[in-house]
């Protein structure tokens, strides 16, 4: 028995006769960040994978010969716009401000739209010189990699436009304020991948 | 993607229905034909039953769209028997075959069939036994033993256990519906790829998969949030029972390795549809770099099974010896020990590809250096026994023949780590034997010796003695005769999934090995009896106490089958094994004063969103393009407009709690 245990005849309470409930969705913060988590592996595997094949170009084209770099920074500028404006949702949010809010993130949707669209310009471009992900190793590595964050940012939209029906209809409630949160953090994950991938895949594949 | 190594084009796809045709179903194989015919006479039969006796209102209410831990739990522990028989089906056939195809036998599986019989049954065994049965087993126990209402997240609870099903579903499926595939279970390209599987076994292998991982990790996620959160007060962490302990840490591997599978298998995926080149033979794209990859989540993967069943010994070594875990803190950094070092042993799955001797001999060191905490817990165990008084009832039966099997287990297992041991032993049968070993010695006993210890807690009656005696002497002694000779034909270089042989001198050893197979069998069978007959005599062997084994942790300080509440008031934890100590300490259960209970509501969605999921994955099984945009579609529309529903509680009214708490009460008094 550890020394620091109660001797036997301590009165003691084994039972807690004033319960108070968990306030719902006490939870909620550390499940979702333990799900970025999860999703952060998946970018890991699909960033190895590109490390693994990104040199294998098949005879195929080399990032130089690929990548825009002015039209990377210009996506790149679009989404991390889209965090700032994020943030200044959630300052809204915390003054209670729904009208803000609803402001805020309509702006963050229109940037993440934007990011959406210069990426789609971006494939649509490299499939029709015949860049196409069938077309070597480092294609299928990088267009998987990309357009999986791509698609995390469609889902996020999905999400956002959805946030924006439910503040309209309840405000700024508990739940809604929770997903409000929620959405942030995936929000500025996606940011965080989008630096990898610009430094790792666009930056580094003009340099090598 | 170059076209010219592609044997067989694929067949047009039809607008509506794909590649699906009456083709699909294989009424050329007998054997799958009376298989059918006797699953589809089995299954009418119980839809009769069951509409006869008008359970289907009470099945959907209190089951289907439970979000209530322990009912969660019952029905994984249920599915992973299902998917037991079906797998253990499978073992008796390769057995069968092998013992038959000699002597210029073709046997009496073709190549096809028996290709997929192997694949099918080490999935299946892997992915929809033992992954169920040890989440149930978390499921139903680890908030009960923290003092906890339910889990984090009871919805999700529910949903994740209807993706598995869903997953499981679509595996059964293929059985009647085109094929499974013919790969081996992990399904390594470029075999699994669309040059060489043109045909729909791998995707079914790959949907059924991805739609059971999506369960497995999200039930990952609400289990470590559960134990993280809802501890009762006073449980620090190394206050935890041990079982909680194992929980933890195997379902950080989970979250921490499940994403790895669902990448890989996106990639092998898009591979087969897209005509991307990742693990192709050609255009730059590496096939050994699935092998890395499935291997990544792969030895992780049986550290999740093991991990929770060393907690189930824990538990019934202490309880069973009368005496307090020996060495509870060595055994929860062995625990942790292992854990990590899981992440850093994958490559000796394939010594072979030619990694060089640096690479192999780490990989080699990490894997020896795993069975220093293993070993520490082996001796925990054993000097927790050291002058306690032992009782030997069934639980603790199933753990010391654990003990002895798992310790050979895991002593061949350290003869594979040796690299160049391993070039001689690379996928030959003592390899099979090796896991097997492992898994049923270590992952199965202990699921028995759970079930056994448990049963009583969750159903309120013990299980029958007599009859789990007999299952427990046929399974111990059969899996010794099914698998030595498996050792003895792997150190003669019979290498796995054979499907005839040359040499006849061999027939013996797989004949032995048939025999212990159908000592196995008859262990299954009195299994199902012991089953059965506590069923039937469950007023016989009624357990009113709720601790029938003397127990130390808290979920014995409940009544058996605990309320829906599981406990009217939150215990307060001073000491490790903290029911011992309110026991011990002469607690006083409280009589009054109940207050209303917040508990989480029950929900359709998870079983409606799963059942979109499972029509996904079968129209993208089998190309049917509409389907499948229309399912993506609704399940994205159905988990919107699931969020859209804000009333997810109730109370149970304090009146209601007083009621079931007084009845509880009486029942004590009755059996004082």
């Amino acid at each position: 028995m550890s020394a620091n245990s109660l001797t036997a005849d301590e009165p003691v309470s084994f039972y807690q006769l004033d319960e108070q409930a968990h306030p719902e969705g006490h939870s909620t913060m550390l499940g979702f960040w333990i799900y970025l988590m999860s999703d952060c592996l998946i970018f890991a595997i699909l960033f190895a994978c590109y490390a693994v094949l990104g040199g294998s170009y098949a005879a195929g084209p080399a990032p130089k010969d690929l990548f825009d770099l002015k039209l990377i920074a210009l996506n790149t500028a679009m989404l991390l716009f889209s965090s700032i404006t994020y943030g200044f949702a959630v300052l809204q949010m915390q003054q209670g401000k729904v009208k803000g809010v609803q402001l805020w993130l309509a702006v963050t949707g229109l940037f993440g739209l934007a990011f959406l669209g210069i990426e789609l310009y971006e494939f649509h471009h490299l499939i029709e010189i015949g860049a196409t992900p069938q077309r070597s190793a480092f294609l299928s590595a990088f267009f998987t990699l990309v357009g999986t964050h791509g698609l995390h940012v469609t889902f996020g939209i999905i999400w956002l436009a959805t946030l924006m029906v439910q503040l309209s209809k309840h405000g700024l409630i508990a739940a809604n304020k929770r997903r409000v949160m929620c959405l942030s953090m995936f929000w500025h994950f996606l940011d965080v991948v989008w630096i990898g991938v610009f430094t790792f895949v666009y930056l580094m594949g003009v340099l090598r | 993607m170059s076209d010219a190594i592609i044997p067989h084009p694929a067949p047009p796809t039809h607008p509506i229905f794909g590649k699906l045709s009456i083709d699909a179903i294989p009424l050329h194989e007998p054997i799958l034909v009376v298989t059918f015919i006797v699953v589809a006479i089995g299954g009418i039969a119980i839809l009769a039953l069951l509409t006869k006796y008008r359970l289907w209102g009470y099945l959907w209410k209190e089951w289907f769209t439970t979000v209530d831990h322990k009912r969660i739990g019952i029905m994984y522990m249920i599915l992973g028997l299902i998917m037991f028989l079906r797998g253990f089906a499978d073992a008796i056939m390769m057995r069968l075959q092998q013992v038959m195809a000699f002597g210029g036998s073709e046997g009496y599986l073709n190549a096809h069939h028996y290709d997929q019989v192997f694949t099918a049954h080490g999935v299946i065994m892997i992915f929809f036994v033992a992954m169920p049965f040890i989440t149930g087993l978390m499921n139903y126990i680890v908030p009960l033993q923290i003092g906890a209402r339910d889990v984090s997240f009871p919805f999700l609870n529910n949903f994740s256990f209807w993706m598995t099903s869903a997953g499981a579903a679509l595996t059964m499926i293929s059985l009647f519906v085109g094929e499974y595939a013919q790969t081996g279970w992990l399904a390594y390209p470029p075999l699994s790829g669309i040059a060489y599987s043109p045909n729909v076994g791998v995707d079914y292998y790959i949907w059924g998969l991805q739609i059971a991982g999506v369960g497995t990790t999200l039930s990952g996620i609400n289990l470590i949030v559960t134990i993280l959160k809802l501890r009762a007060p006073g449980m620090g962490l190394m206050k935890m029972p041990v079982f909680t302990w194992t929980s933890l840490c195997s379902n950080i591997l989970i979250v921490a390795s499940f994403p790895i599978l669902t990448a890989t298998l996106a990639l092998l995926s898009l591979d087969r549809y897209a005509g991307t080149n990742f693990f192709t033979n050609d255009l730059g794209g590496s096939p050994m770099m699935y092998v890395n990859l499935i291997w990544i989540w792969g030895h992780p993967e049986v550290y999740i099974l093991i991990l929770p069943l060393f907690g189930v010994f824990s538990e019934v070594t202490s309880t069973f010896s009368g005496k307090r875990l020996f060495g509870y803190t060595s055994m929860v950094y062995a625990t942790v020990c292992i854990t990590i070092l899981s992440y850093i042993v994958w490559l000796h799955h394939f010594f072979t590809m030619g990694s060089g001797a640096s690479v192999n001999s780490f990989f080699g060191i990490t894997t020896m250096v795993i069975s220093i905490p293993t070993g520490a817990k082996l001796f925990n165990w054993l000097f927790t026994m050291y002058r306690g008084r032992i009782r030997y009832e069934l639980p603790m039966m199933w753990t010391i023949a654990f003990m002895l099997t798992f310790v050979i287990g895991g002593m061949t297992g350290v003869l594979l780590a040796v690299p160049p041991a391993d070039f001689v032993l690379h996928n030959s049968l003592f390899l099979i034997a090796h896991f097997h070993n492992v898994i049923i010695g270590g992952v199965l006993f202990g699921l028995f010796a759970a079930i056994n210890y448990w049963w009583p807690k969750a159903f309120g009656f013990k299980l029958d003695v007599f009859w789990g005696k007999i299952s427990f002497w046929c399974w111990v002694v059969g899996f010794w005769v099914a698998f030595a000779p498996l050792y003895v034909l792997g150190l003669m270089g019979v290498t796995r999934r054979m499907r005839v042989f040359d040499d006849p001198s061999l027939q013996i050893w797989f004949a032995i090995a048939g025999v212990g197979a159908l000592i196995i069998a008859a262990g299954i069978g009195a299994m199902l009896v012991q089953f059965a007959v506590s069923i039937w005599r469950r007023k016989e062997l009624r357990e009113e106490s709720g601790d029938p084994w003397d127990g130390r942790t808290l979920e014995w300080a409940t009544s058996s089958p605990p309320p829906d509440y599981n406990f009217a008031f939150t215990p307060v934890i001073h000491d490790l094994d903290a029911w011992y100590d309110m026991k011990k300490r002469g607690h006083q259960r409280p009589i009054g004063g109940y207050r209303d209970i917040h508990m989480p509501s029950n929900t359709g969605a998870g079983i409606i969103l799963s059942g979109i999921c499972l029509v996904l994955g079968f129209a993208l099984v089998w190309h049917i393009w509409w389907l499948v945009a229309a399912s993506f579609v609704a399940v994205i529309a159905g988990a919107i407009v699931h969020t859209f529903n804000y009333q997810r509680d109730f109370d149970i009214p304090a009146a209601t709690v007083a009621a079931v708490e007084d009845a509880r009460t009486r029942q004590l008094a009755a059996g004082a």
